[in-house]
């Protein structure tokens, strides 16, 4: 799983109601003897979702992690003596050391925070470029869409990893920016189609053709009426498209192109240890369970988040 | 049709121009910002002014457009597009080696294991998703739900160090002691790297690890596409009129679910390639996945580019057969 457009099955399939309302009002209207909206649908079918419920609990658990890592550990995780090196978990080090001598749980808990803001920084900047093309060449159309859509077309014949690799062997700085940029670049062009697809629908939907009719601008029949009714689908992608990028940042570090080590993420964890599997394995234990674990989580979200605001399935 | 064919041929020329300048952008832009590649060859040693330029020069990087931040140098642009096409020349490494011979040499592995990997992701993906979606919410249904998430979730590189450090080493160790296997098996396909000697056996378990990327993805598609067909009009009447269920669903079923997942094969191409890398880094096979590992490790973005033009190149070709496969396979597309 290293290609976020592996994982679009289905999240294309969630289509926007077509009532009237903007997202605010439709969360408002979800209350008692309001017919039941979308998004207040949506919220009564998560609560009662033990898979999204539960993997919601561990993204906040490793999102604490990434906040505030001291909540977590009293251990300085540059804290390191090398006669420690790679000694096994004890009494107050329940990971042990890593090959440096460093207690390997504080590690593990501030490894969240590059690995997680990664994703973050990504995963905002695609959607607000995606989002924005998409809304943009979907609502107007004709010459614009055509340009738009070629654009599209050529970033999407640059696969994922490859494309990545590429953005990346030619930059020599490799920070949190560089590979959030290498995966904005060739990222945002998935949310661009999802997004196209999804105005074109709501496009000539009667709601939209009523505001045009009381006299409404471009832009706001796009933000007030389009948006919130196109913006499920998008979401969705999103929510799966953070799990996909956390698997990104971990690979292009063990490709080497990736995080170095003094930052320590999962995926500069996982690349300094993978020769000691054989006699150590516990040092790929923790950072593989714990990103295995933030991968599934988002993917399971979003899953059961699509579910949630399928109207086909209500 | 034919008029599809054509116009599909004619948006194919844009849109292999538009991929070779945007990785000919990217290329220039990471120049521009970060400096001349051809001191990297000269190591701690600083070169004269006259030698960087010799250097420079006969890497094809001394324009001076790669000077100037943000130029999109379109005379180099051009300049590469006719080497690509008029010459068959990709650029060459630091020692001289063109990259068409680097791609010649690493070809054959890199096909084979592509080759098992999309035999692996038809065969198990199509078969785990047509049995998920004919009998969705039972048993196999959620079993097929669960372990394609699963799948999903772990990394392809997380698969191939544990395959290979715990699966052939630790097994493999034990089946090679015991002297009870044929050795194609024992030393071919259970050898945790490439053997020359076993050319099929030994890229088995590298395929499937690197078919396991789509094949949750294949399956899931498939399973939403049977979901989608099986209440369709044509097999109620299909039905009706006494069809055997064989026919329905291995026929008419079947031909029009696996539409998408046609189209999604090809995209998914583009996947395996980049997989290829870290697959082939993983188990030693010396295919062109590998050539750019090394090539990213070694610090020669010349490689890495050229190698990464050509496979692009590949990649929009098979998806434009994709694409006209497609309206062969469904005669309701038409595009007018």
């Amino acid at each position: 799983m290293t290609d976020p457009s592996s994982m679009t099955t289905g999240a294309t399939g969630t289509t926007a109601p077509d009532a009237g309302a903007g997202a605010d009002d439709a969360v408002a209207a979800s209350g008692s003897g309001k017919p039941s909206s979308l998004w207040g649908d949506a919220r009564k079918r998560l609560v009662r979702s033990p898979v999204f419920m539960l993997s919601l609990l561990y993204l906040l658990v490793v999102t604490s992690m990434a906040v505030a890592p001291k909540l977590w550990t009293r251990q300085d995780p540059f804290d390191c003596s090398i006669s420690l090196s790679r000694q096994p978990p004890t009494d107050g080090h329940p990971f042990g050391y890593n090959l440096l001598g460093c207690d390997y749980y504080a590690h593990a808990i501030y490894g969240a925070r590059p690995s997680l803001s990664i994703a973050l920084v990504a995963t905002a900047a695609v959607v607000l470029i995606g989002g924005t093309i998409g809304l943009l060449s979907g609502f107007f159309g004709g010459w614009l869409d055509a340009i738009l859509s070629r654009i599209t077309d050529i970033f999407l014949s640059l696969p994922f990893l490859l494309g990545a690799l590429v953005v990346l062997a030619m930059v020599s700085a490799r920070n949190i920016w560089t590979v959030a940029l290498a995966l904005i670049v060739l990222g945002w062009t998935t949310i661009a189609r999802i997004m196209r697809g999804s105005v074109i629908e709501a496009r000539n939907l009667d709601y939209v053709q009523a505001a045009r009719a009381l006299g409404a601008t471009n832009g706001r029949i796009m933000f007030r009426h389009i948006l919130p009714n196109t913006i499920a689908p998008v979401l969705v992608y999103a929510t799966i498209m953070l799990g996909s990028f956390v698997a990104a940042e971990a690979t292009l570090t063990y490709l080497g192109v990736g995080l170095q080590p003094p930052a320590a993420s999962w995926g500069v964890m996982i690349n300094m240890h993978q020769v000691y599997f054989d006699t150590d394995p516990w040092l790929l234990f923790f950072p593989v369970g714990l990103l295995v674990g933030t991968v599934l989580s988002f993917i399971l979200a979003g899953d059961a988040l699509r579910d949630a605001l399928d109207p086909k399935l209500q | 049709m034919g008029r599809y064919v054509v116009r599909r041929l004619l948006q194919f020329i844009p849109t292999v121009l538009g991929a070779i300048f945007l990785l000919h952008y990217l290329t220039s832009l990471g120049i521009q910002m970060t400096g001349n590649p051809a001191r990297a060859i000269f190591g701690d040693r600083r070169p004269s002014e006259a030698q960087l330029q010799a250097m420079s020069e006969s890497l094809g990087l001394g324009d001076k457009c790669l000077e100037r931040v943000g130029d999109p140098c379109i005379g180099l642009y051009f300049d590469r597009l006719s080497d690509i096409f008029l010459r068959f020349d990709l650029g060459m490494n630091f020692t001289r080696r063109p990259v068409t011979d680097i791609i010649a040499d690493g070809l054959s592995y890199t096909v084979k294991i592509v080759i098992i990997a999309i035999i692996f992701e038809i065969l198990v993906g199509i078969t785990a998703g047509v049995l998920a979606g004919l009998r969705s919410g039972n048993f196999v249904d959620y079993l097929v739900k669960i372990s394609t998430v699963l799948v999903i979730s772990v990394p392809v590189f997380v698969l191939g160090f544990l395959v290979r450090d715990m699966f052939l080493v630790n097994v493999g160790n034990s089946v090679r002691s015991s002297g009870n296997f044929p050795d194609w098996f024992a030393y071919g396909l259970m050898s945790p790297v490439y053997k020359p000697d076993y050319p099929w056996a030994s890229l088995i378990i590298p395929g499937l690890v690197l078919g396991s990327i789509s094949l949750a993805t294949t399956a899931r598609l498939t399973r939403t596409s049977i979901l989608e067909n099986v209440r369709a009009d044509y097999v109620r009447t299909g039905r009706a009129k006494g069809l055997s269920e064989k026919r329905v669903i291995g026929v008419h079923t079947l031909r029009n679910s696996l539409i998408p997942v046609v189209t999604y094969l090809g995209i998914d191409f583009g996947a395996l390639m980049g997989g290829a890398v870290v697959t082939e880094g993983i188990f030693g096979v010396p295919g062109i996945g590998r050539e750019i590992f090394r090539a990213i490790a070694q610090q020669q973005p010349s490689v890495v580019v050229g190698i990464t033009t050509a496979l692009v190149l590949v990649f929009l070709v098979v998806n434009l057969l994709v694409d006209i496969l497609y309206a062969v396979l469904d005669p309701r597309i038409r595009y007018d």
